[in-house]
């Protein structure tokens, strides 16, 4: 279970800029959950993001995970039990380095990087079987370099990587947002089917409304650095678009945007 | 004198070229422009004469010198990784700081180790007995050197401690992902290549038998030439690991510089020739070997 609580956070403090964001913020994840956190502009939800994944120092609250406080943990020592695919299908995978490369360090995530063999020959023929759910084709290009896949394909493998070593929390930060229609509709269900056949709690910002109303268990809508709209389970799936966009409308025009 | 001529740019060919294999690892797989490479080389020529003179062990002069290149290269990273220097300033402070430590270290600007030292070349010197063979005595002796870096480089980067350095050079964000710390990891790779360019330096001094404080100047920037022309101009061939490319990008680089001279050119200006011969070679990347092939700038 992922707790956020009693968050602040305030951008440029004592400046004219100054820009309070979290005020007292609080989010709750269960295990199992899939959320999709959908907002506008400035609404904080990357910054949530970066504050869970120790990016971001905070002014006030605490984050825990499975019960384990986070607070003061550097961010790397944190990834060892959290998963992220960012925005930018570059930043998931080494470019210079092939797929076989780029699984066998993602396969060896949080333990020890010593002087054995790094390519990771046992595991070849469990990669292809993963490689094979994209339905990429990738799965016969193991010695093709990451930089030379399309950005659908790099990110499809990025999220391979991220979930390769099952992580307690999944942070996708607006992961299709870089991709063309149809190579984000892939990712997406791609993230569903591993998402489900990994039971990962995950947490999912993105700008794409229809993918917050169609996948996962809960939707939560932010504006403002507080949480306007929270629905799960039976209310969820009740609800189509059109009830999520008159809010988010309702948020646009008071932004001016 | 011809034969002579070639030995001679291979010999030193190879002994710069261990040092441009460090060069390689901060340049091209770090992206870190370390000029302690600068202050290491000299280093590693301090280390070597000092333990040379009092009779020590050739070979244990050469991993002494290894290792002082590695705690100088650690004080680069850490200068960058903790106290958040620009990578650019680290590696000029270390630079600076050596000139000192290695002038400290052997006790004066210059000096000369005596003819009869025993060195690794003159251990091994019976083996190639008194004929024509023994011309090729010290460069065989480089050459296996060089090869036992380049292979212990090329096994190292294929091990998991390898493959977190390129992609720390490559991708931070995916170090931190992994749940290792990118600082660290740099902080290693550093440390190895300034280990190796202060091995080239031990070799270079047991080869030439002299320290010259000021020895260093311009060892960075032989070093990327070699890396540039190994990893632009050597990379067409297939077969070639790039490693081996920097060596042969060195030989190239050592040949032009003896041509030149050989052919009259006075040698206050190799310097000179040595920023021309470097812009020509990214010149060439560029121009030449970009255009051909179209290289797309996300690759």
């Amino acid at each position: 279970m992922l707790e956020i609580s009693n968050i602040y956070k305030t951008f440029n403090k004592g400046t004219i800029d100054e820009k309070i964001l979290f005020s007292d913020f609080n989010l709750k994840i269960e295990n199992g959950e899939f959320v999709g956190v959908i907002g506008s502009n400035g609404s904080g939800k990357t910054t949530m993001l970066n504050i869970i994944s120790g990016d971001m120092p905070i002014d006030g609250g605490s984050v825990t995970l499975d019960g384990k406080c986070l607070d003061g943990m550097k961010n790397f020592k944190r990834a060892a039990k959290i998963g992220r695919v960012f925005q930018n299908p570059s930043m998931g995978t080494c470019p210079s380095m092939t797929i076989w490369e780029n699984m066998s360090i993602a396969d060896n995530k949080a333990k020890s990087f010593g002087l054995s063999f790094g390519l990771n020959r046992q595991r070849k023929d469990f990669y292809r079987s993963q490689l094979e759910l994209l339905g990429m084709g990738l799965e016969n290009r193991l010695q093709t370099l990451a930089g030379s896949l399309s950005g659908g394909q790099r990110q499809a493998l990025a999220l391979i990587m991220a979930t390769m070593t099952r992580p307690d929390l999944l942070l996708l930060d607006e992961h299709t947002a870089a991709l063309d229609p149809k190579s984000s509709d892939t990712v997406m269900m791609l993230t569903e089917k591993i998402v489900h056949e990994k039971k990962i709690t995950t947490l999912m910002v993105t700008h794409n409304l229809r993918y917050a109303v169609e996948y996962g268990t809960r939707a939560v809508m932010m504006h403002d650095g507080g949480i306007i709209m929270d629905v799960t389970g039976e209310e969820k799936k009740n609800k189509s678009i059109n009830d999520y966009l008159k809010v988010f409308n309702e948020i646009s025009i008071e932004c001016g945007n | 004198m011809i034969e002579g001529l070639i030995i001679g740019i291979l010999e030193q060919g190879l002994i710069y070229g261990i040092m441009a294999m460090g060069v390689y690892i901060t340049y091209t797989i770090l992206d870190f422009p370390d000029l302690s490479v600068d202050g290491t080389f000299p280093l590693g020529i301090a280390v070597c004469f000092v333990m040379i003179r009092n009779g020590l062990n050739p070979y244990l002069a050469l991993i002494a010198a290894f290792a002082a290149g590695c705690i100088a290269g650690m004080f680069t990273g850490i200068f960058n990784v903790k106290l958040k220097i620009r990578n650019l300033l680290c590696g000029i402070l270390t630079m600076t700081a050596l000139y000192s430590v290695n002038y400290g270290i052997v006790g004066k600007a210059s000096d000369f180790l005596s003819m009869d030292s025993v060195t690794i070349f003159s251990q091994t010197a019976f083996l190639f007995g008194n004929g024509h063979f023994a011309m090729y005595s010290k460069l065989i002796v480089i050459l296996v050197i060089a090869l036992v870096a380049k292979f212990a480089l090329d096994w190292y980067m294929r091990t998991k401690s390898g493959f977190l350095l390129r992609s720390a050079g490559d991708n931070e964000g995916l170090v931190i992902t992994l749940a290792k710390n990118p600082g660290t990891v740099k902080i290693i790779g550093l440390a190895i290549a300034n280990g190796l360019v202060s091995l080239a330096g031990a070799v270079y001094c047991q080869y030439g038998k002299a320290f010259n404080v000021g020895s260093g100047t311009g060892t960075v920037v032989m070093g990327l030439a070699a890396v540039i022309i190994g990893t632009t101009v050597f990379k067409k061939i297939k077969f070639l690991r790039i490693t081996t490319g920097v060596l042969l990008g060195m030989i190239v680089y050592k040949a032009c510089i003896s041509v030149a001279l050989a052919l009259g050119l006075p040698s206050q200006n190799t310097n000179l020739m040595i920023t021309v011969l470097f812009i020509l070679t990214l010149m060439f990347n560029e121009f030449v070997l970009k255009k051909k092939v179209g290289v797309n700038k996300n690759a």
